[in-house]
Order: structure tokens, then C-alpha cells, then sequence
């Protein structure tokens, strides 16, 4: 078959391709956004953010997003490339073999004043993706418990039985041996057993 | 670990087989059944006669190339105008205009390499009815070229009609799936809100500013469509994108399941179901290949941390911790075998040589890849295959009961040197100038391996990246720019032309002498064609950066 193509051939295939645009742009992004916002109003807290508010209703922060901890009175987070930003987020994007990656991470031991023979979980000194991860390992949670309890004037025990609670946000993850720890709930439990 | 396995390489297999029937059945409909009558009649009112009249391949590819361009206009001016659309309740202002340039060819290739971060830089008007919406219809560009591609193949003069199987693809196939998906990730902890960035104020006292978004929609259409371009930078690794274990399983899953059912569509409008049980094969051995090799190196610690008081457990950098440990290099394996380029760790963070899986990934590009193009380039590796056996035995080579001759020969040849030759041109002068060299962010080869990966993610409209590089310079937004429709564009053209070639052609009988394409011996052929070429290809750059990468920094 011999297909010849004259300019006016071209200029319907445009005017179709013209006429399917607003078609597609109507359906693809207006429909199928407004839809999906409708049903979004069935779960309230997770789909504006699952936001965290105080009692006076203001909002402190977000469950799924980690925010910056540097007092001793609470648990750290992971550190961040970005500072906790949450408008701006990322990872730190170094190589795992790189002399940069070493001197930042002897840079992150220094706060924890370390004794002979400690260990720091690992997580504790490895920047996440996201620069956001809202979660510490369990293992990271106990390595500080000691630092928290003499700062607040509480037992260990006493924190550790707010870490071992539920609202305190532990999750455990298929797979893994140990659970999460929520670090922004976790310090809020804390705030608030103290009041 | 196992488990996990399973869930997102064996589940999406078995799913893409009711799938691909579907697709089949939505996007090919046949002649006379109601469905089929039902859109036609919908297709004509939207679009008249031109929408539903039947093309030979090259007035499919007009068509095509002609709303393509209407794709890229119409973005181009979202885009532009971002600082005057509605929508923006963050204020975003104007965008710059090389940075305009990379954005939209790299979204109408369904490639989603991101030179920009969503949250910074882009309105919700500019990420909702400009980048979202092409999500949807490169997507479907993509599966209906290989729909027209297989209509040739099966010896069909005419190769249907290009808007006919865009708008299938997209109302029918495409939507559907991406609003059962967009629930279960709003079900999952995603948000979708139209309201701006919340201001929290932290228990420290400061003030964090919290964007957040539409992003459920996007989200899900993202990973089906084999986009990968995400709401915020860190693309899936945000918590906002994938808030959970599951949402993370989740994603994993979505992101190779139309790639494989585009395999089974192929196998059914061409009627030869065997070749694709054979395709499928060799694409599912280099899938279970590449997913084991990354999990087993990124197993390892970060060498840079020996030596310090620090727990030894698998390299964390770049991860996040809620997905477990494995995630990141299981996902890095599927979204590069696939065209996806999503992630969901960082990739520049992750081992020296566990870059090279995904590396691997985007130079091979035909395990599974984009919706519906990665099996139009597998198509090229099949026809080498078939040549190699012809020459072997001494007989004009044939597929699908046609002769393979020099012209299609010659346009095999081309199509498959496309994509080394912008890969390895491109990160020859980006590494040979500052051009490039003053953009890496981490030094000698791991630098490289910067360049080399952000020139292969463009070539294979990938789309991932090691994010360390500053990519948002004018050179880099305008050759990336350039590779990514080149790598678009000329490995569709080509192939439907060879295909275009066969079907003008009489049918050969088949004889004893003839070569089965549907047996464990072609497709061990295929297998060597892909791993033999490749390797050839891109050896020598492997071993210039993530090998010398891991060698720096294991011998002292």
C-alpha cells in the first residue's frame, strides 16, 4: 500500500489531535482528581497529611514526617542531608565508600559520647532518603533511653514502659526482627506524661 | 526475604495474565462485539471518522508523532505560564525555560527524569493537568505503539488506528486500574488535599513547613504507567508517597505488572501465545537475576563506615527505615528493569556495585520495560537472534513466517545502536568537560558513575537518578533533553517500520527447515543475544566506574 501525504492530511491530524487534548486533559486530570479528592474525604486525617495537633488544636508536626530533635531531654531521629526540611526534602546522596560519607558520619558520633566498647545503631548515624523517615530501629530507641531518663529525672524503666506503649507509635514491620519507633509520638508521650 | 520476593515478582506475574487478556480485549477489541461498537461510537463523537478509520504503520506513526507534539506544546505552556495558573496555593513562581524544555520531553517520553523537586518548584495545576496527565497519555502512547506493532506482525496491512487505541488505552485501561490503586494508597496513609503546605510548630519550637498535596492520584499512575516521576524529589523514599511497609509492597508490585501483561497482549493479537511464554521467560530470568544479585550486594555494610563504633548491619544511607532492609535494592532492581524510574531509596548511595544492577537495567532496557515499548525493543533483539540462526544454518532467516532481509536487517541494526551510542557519547563529552565534571557530587568514580548513570536513565526514558549529580544546569536540562526523545522516538519508528517491511511481504510456508521461535532454544538465543550484546556494549564503562568505584574503596 502507498501512503502519500499531503500538507493538508497534516493539518487534520492536528485539528484531531487538538480536539482529543481537551478530552483527555478533562478526564485524565479533572475527573480522576476530583474523584479521588471526593473519596479522600472519607479518611480525613491521613489524606490532608495525618497531622499532629496539640491540645490547644495547633498543629505540631506529622506523623509520617520525622522533624529535628536535638535537646537530651528527647529521643533523636535520624539524621537529615536536609535538615528536616519538609519542603525541600532529600537524601544525602553520598557514596557509601566515599571519604565524605566517613567524615560525615565521625562528624554524627561526636554528640553521642560514646564510652569504650559502645556501638551506635547504625541508624543513628545514616541519613535516610528522604531526609525525613519519621522512625528510629527499637535498638535505637533503648541505645538512648539512659540520656533521656536522667535528663527528664525519670527511671529507665519508666521510659522504656512509654516506648513499650502502643500510643506511643511502635510499629513492628514484617521481615524485621524488631519494631520502629515513632520518634515525634514518642516524645510526645513523653512531654506529656511530665505535665 | 523470600516472602518478599514472591510478593513482587511472582504476584504481578500472575496477575498480568488476567490483565493482558483484558487489555487485549479493551484495547483490541474484536470486530462486532458490543464493547467494541460501544467506544467506537464514543471515539467518533469525540473525534470523528479520523479516530476510528483504520491506518497502514505509517499514518499510525503520523498520527502519533503529530498528538505527541501536541502533547508537548500544550505542557510546554502549562508550564510556562505555572506563576499565572490557578491552583498554586504555595505560590510557586515561574519556572526556568531549559528546565521547561527537559521537563516536558521528559514526561511526554514517559521518561519522569526530574531535573526540578515537585515540592520546591511546581504548582498543583502544573503537576496535575501538565505532568499527571501525561503520565497517562505516554503511557498509553507507548502501549498502543506495541499494539500496532503486533497488529503488523500478525501480517495485518493496516495496524488499526493510533487515537482509537490512545483512547482505549487511557479511558479503558489506564484509568480504571490508576483509580483502584489511588484507593488503596489513600487507604494506605496518602494524602490528597488540595489545601497548601502546613506550618507545624515542632516540639523544639521551630517551624516546619510541611508540603503536601494532591498526591494519591499521582501517585498511582506513576508507578502503573512505568513514569516514575513523583510528587516530591526524593520521589517513593518520601513519606508522603509511600507512608508504609505495605504502600511500599504495594508500589513495588504496580511498577512491573503492565509491562509483563503488555508481554501476554503481544502474545494474543499476534496469536502466537508460545512466543510470549518464551519472551516472558527469558525477561522474568533477567528480572529474578538482577532483583537476586542487588539484594545479595546490598547485603553488605558501607565500607566507608569500618572501622567506627558502629553496629554492622546493611548499608542505611539513603533508606528509609519503615519498608525493612531489603526494599531498596529490590526496588532499585525492578524500576530499572522496567522503564519506571521511580525509587524508593537513593540510588547514588547505594554500594558501588550494587549500582551496577540497576546500571545493567537501563543498558539492557527489554527486561519487561516501559509499557508497552520495552517489548518493542526486545522485538530488536528477537529479530538479531533470528538473523544470528539464520546465518547459522544457512537460510534467509524468517519471523512470524515472513522473510527477514537486509532492509529490515539494517534498521534492526540502528534501532539497537541508538541507545548505546547516546549513552556512551553523551557521557563521554559530559566527563571529558566541565560540562559534566563540575557537576558531580561525589569525586572520581563514583563521579563518573554520576554521569554515565544520568545519561543511561535518559537514554532508557528511565527517568531515576543519581541524585548527587547538579543536573539543573542549561547543559545538562538541554543533552538529556535531547537524548530522551531521540531514545524515544527513533526506537518506536524504526521497529514499526521493519514490521511494516514483514507484512508487505508473502508469507513463507512453514517447512521442517524452519526456525520455532516458541521454544526453550530460541529463547536461550534471545537470552545470549541480550546479555551478549549488551555486554560487548557496555563492559568497558561497568568497569570505568561502579567496578573501579568498588575497587577504590575495598583495596587499600
Amino acid at each position: 500500500m502507498k501512503t502519500t501525504l499531503s500538507l493538508r492530511d497534516l493539518t487534520r491530524q492536528c485539528a484531531v489531535s487538538l480536539r482529543i487534548l481537551p478530552v483527555t486533559v478533562f478526564i485524565c486530570s479533572g475527573l480522576y482528581t476530583v474523584i479521588i479528592l471526593l473519596i479522600a474525604q472519607f479518611v480525613p486525617y491521613t489524606s490532608s497529611g495525618s497531622l499532629i495537633r496539640s491540645e490547644t488544636g495547633e498543629i505540631i508536626g506529622s506523623e509520617l514526617i520525622g522533624q529535628q530533635f536535638k535537646q537530651p531531654k528527647y529521643f533523636w531521629p535520624r539524621p537529615s542531608a536536609v535538615s528536616w526540611n519538609a519542603a525541600s526534602a532529600g537524601g544525602s546522596n553520598l557514596s557509601p565508600a566515599s571519604s565524605g560519607m566517613r567524615q560525615k558520619t565521625e562528624k554524627l558520633l561526636a554528640p553521642f559520647a560514646l564510652q569504650r566498647g559502645d556501638k551506635v545503631p547504625a541508624d543513628l548515624v545514616t541519613a535516610s532518603g528522604s531526609g525525613l523517615d519519621p522512625h528510629i530501629s527499637f535498638a535505637a530507641a533503648t541505645f538512648q533511653v539512659a540520656r533521656v531518663a536522667q535528663t527528664r529525672g525519670l527511671s529507665i524503666n519508666q521510659v522504656m514502659a512509654v516506648i513499650n506503649n502502643p500510643a506511643s507509635g511502635t510499629v513492628t514491620i514484617p521481615l524485621l526482627n524488631e519494631p520502629l519507633v515513632n520518634v515525634l509520638q514518642l516524645n510526645r508521650s513523653l512531654d506529656r506524661l511530665q505535665k | 526475604m523470600l516472602l518478599l520476593f514472591f510478593l513482587v515478582l511472582i504476584v504481578p506475574a500472575l496477575l498480568s495474565w488476567p490483565l493482558g487478556l483484558a487489555m487485549t480485549r479493551l484495547i483490541d477489541p474484536p470486530g462486532g462485539s458490543l464493547y467494541g461498537r460501544w467506544t467506537e461510537g464514543i471515539l467518533r463523537k469525540t473525534g470523528g471518522e479520523a479516530v476510528v478509520v483504520e491506518q497502514d504503520w505509517k499514518r499510525y506513526l503520523i498520527s502519533m508523532m503529530t498528538f505527541n507534539l501536541v502533547m508537548f506544546a500544550f505542557v510546554t505552556i502549562v508550564l510556562a505560564l505555572q506563576q499565572w495558573m490557578p491552583l498554586n496555593p504555595d505560590g510557586k513562581g515561574p519556572l526556568e525555560a531549559s528546565l521547561i524544555f527537559n521537563t516536558v520531553a521528559s514526561f511526554v517520553t514517559n521518561t519522569n527524569l526530574q531535573h526540578y523537586s515537585g515540592e520546591v518548584a511546581m504548582s498543583y495545576f502544573s503537576q496535575l493537568f501538565g505532568l499527571m496527565w501525561l503520565q497517562f497519555v505516554s503511557a498509553a502512547t507507548g502501549i498502543a505503539a506495541l499494539a500496532a506493532l503486533a497488529r503488523a506482525l500478525s501480517g495485518k496491512k493496516t495496524v488499526g488506528n493510533f487515537y482509537s487505541d490512545l483512547l482505549r488505552t487511557t479511558f479503558f485501561v489506564l484509568l480504571p486500574l490508576a483509580l483502584f490503586f489511588a484507593m488503596l494508597l489513600l487507604a494506605g496513609g496518602v494524602p490528597m488535599t488540595m489545601d497548601g503546605a502546613a506550618v507545624a510548630h515542632t516540639l523544639e519550637h521551630a517551624n516546619q513547613t510541611i508540603a503536601r498535596g494532591p498526591i494519591a492520584g499521582m501517585e498511582a499512575i506513576k508507578q502503573l504507567g512505568t513514569n516514575g516521576g513523583g510528587w516530591f524529589g526524593p520521589n517513593s523514599a518520601h513519606p508522603f508517597e509511600n507512608p508504609s511497609f505495605f504502600t511500599n509492597i504495594l508500589e513495588c508490585m504496580s511498577i512491573v505488572l503492565i509491562p509483563m501483561a503488555s508481554v501476554w497482549m503481544f502474545g494474543r493479537i499476534t496469536g502466537r501465545m508460545g512466543d510470549a511464554v518464551v519472551i516472558f521467560s527469558v525477561m522474568m530470568a533477567l528480572l529474578v537475576f538482577k532483583a537476586g544479585a542487588a539484594l545479595w550486594l546490598e547485603g553488605a555494610p558501607a565500607t566507608a563506615l569500618s572501622g567506627l563504633p558502629i553496629e554492622t548491619v546493611s548499608n542505611l544511607e539513603g533508606k528509609e527505615l519503615r519498608f525493612g532492609p531489603t526494599a531498596g535494592a529490590l526496588w532499585a532492581a525492578v524500576t530499572t528493569a522496567t522503564s519506571n524510574g521511580s525509587v524508593n531509596c537513593m540510588h547514588d548511595s547505594l554500594n558501588p556495585l550494587t549500582g551496577l544492577v540497576p546500571l545493567a537495567g537501563m543498558w539492557l532496557n527489554v527486561v519487561f520495560g516501559g509499557v508497552g515499548v520495552g517489548l518493542i525493543n526486545m522485538f530488536m533483539f528477537i529479530i538479531v537472534g533470528v538473523f544470528i540462526c539464520g546465518m547459522m544454518v544457512g537460510r534467509t532467516p524468517e519471523y512470524f513466517g515472513r522473510k527477514v532481509e537486509t532492509p529490515e536487517m539494517t534498521l534492526a541494526l540502528l534501532a539497537l545502536l541508538v541507545h548505546p551510542a547516546l549513552i556512551l557519547g553523551g557521557t563521554a563529552l559530559f566527563a571529558a568537560t566541565p560540562l559534566g565534571a563540575a557537576t558531580v557530587g561525589n569525586s572520581g568514580a563514583h563521579g563518573f558513575t554520576e554521569i554515565l548513570y544520568e545519561f543511561s536513565s535518559a537514554a532508557a526514558n528511565n527517568g531515576s537518578g543519581f541524585a548527587g549529580l547538579g543536573n539543573s544546569s542549561m547543559p545538562w536540562n538541554i543533552a538529556t533533553g535531547i537524548v530522551m526523545l531521540l531514545a524515544r522516538y527513533i526506537p518506536i519508528i524504526l521497529p514499526l517500520a521493519i514490521a511494516g517491511s514483514l507484512a508487505a511481504k508473502k508469507p513463507v510456508p512453514v517447512t521442517t527447515g524452519t526456525l520455532r521461535t516458541n521454544t526453550l532454544l530460541f529463547g536461550l538465543i534471545i537470552l545470549g543475544s541480550v546479555v551478549f550484546i549488551g555486554a560487548l556494549l557496555f563492559l568497558p564503562v561497568a568497569v570505568l566506574g561502579p567496578v573501579a568505584d568498588h575497587l577504590t574503596a575495598t583495596l587499600h
